[in-house]
């Protein structure tokens, strides 16, 4: 059985909080182990940070489109922003002991440290995050997908 | 559940016992305040007692990251006590563990300071 729910939310802090909710509930609902969907929660809501913050920076005028599926192997959570995108590149190793004491700088680094695979990449509009969990019992080919 | 703090001294120690969610918005600015505050009042002994801390995102690292170097900047000394797994595993995860000066022993965390 797949399934898709979809939320278009204004770009403020109820946001990050309501996508948390839903990865919650949703991992919840899956069946999920109680670390697993910790897991999930917050890599959803590192992921709804950087829309927010860093990619629409708070604007009225632009949208976070937030995503779940249920595939068949995983659950697909899609974050959309209408940022200017993402310098992938430009992000520090937050765990070089020369960043250790930065203030900032770990969200995608725990995105990646929880789920199986995070991929982030340009979309029509901005930036386009995909979180996946491999549900329970099917592959866990681990993180050698992620980018 | 929103943040709580409250403040104690102990033999010339500050505790700030806090609870519920240190994240991006209302919990990190009141963590930021707090421990400025105290700063400003001359107050450089601090152990942040994150016992009954449920939950901690990105933010929230980075404002125990700048409470514990603004305090050291400034001459005091920060420790962290009783951490819940999951503020533990996060701070394992982000090999941050070992940069913070981490207690289980109120008494010997107070004992602790210089």
């Amino acid at each position: 059985m797949e399934q898709t729910v979809s939320y278009t939310l204004d770009s403020t802090l109820e946001t990050v909080d309501h996508a948390e909710e839903s990865a919650t509930r949703i991992a919840t609902e899956l069946g999920f182990a109680e670390d697993e969907i910790m897991q999930i929660s917050m890599a959803v809501r590192e992921g709804a940070v950087n829309a927010v913050l860093h990619g629409n920076a708070y604007a009225p005028d632009k949208k976070v489109v937030l995503a779940f599926e249920r595939t068949a192997e995983d659950l697909v959570i899609t974050i959309r922003d209408q940022g200017k995108g993402i310098d992938l590149s430009g992000i520090p190793n937050p765990l070089a002991p020369e960043n250790l004491l930065k203030t900032s700088g770990r969200g995608i680094f725990l995105m990646r440290s929880f789920m199986d695979v995070v991929e982030i990449r340009p979309s029509q509009t901005g930036t386009e995050i995909k979180l996946i969990k491999h549900v329970r019992g099917t592959s866990a080919a681990g993180k050698e997908g992620s980018q | 559940m929103s943040m709580k703090l409250s403040t104690r001294q102990v033999d010339g120690v500050t505790i700030v016992d806090c609870s519920g969610r240190i994240t991006l918005g209302e919990g990190s600015v009141m963590m930021r305040d707090t421990v400025r505050d105290l700063l400003a009042k001359g107050n450089k002994k601090i152990i942040l007692n994150l016992g009954d801390v449920n939950y901690i995102d990105s933010s929230g690292i980075g404002e125990l990251v700048s409470a514990f170097t603004t305090t050291k900047n400034q001459g005091g000394e920060l420790k962290l006590l009783n951490l819940t797994k999951k503020v533990h595993d996060l701070l394992q995860i982000t090999k941050l563990y070992t940069v913070f000066d981490v207690k289980e022993d109120e008494t010997a965390a107070v004992k602790g300071f210089k």
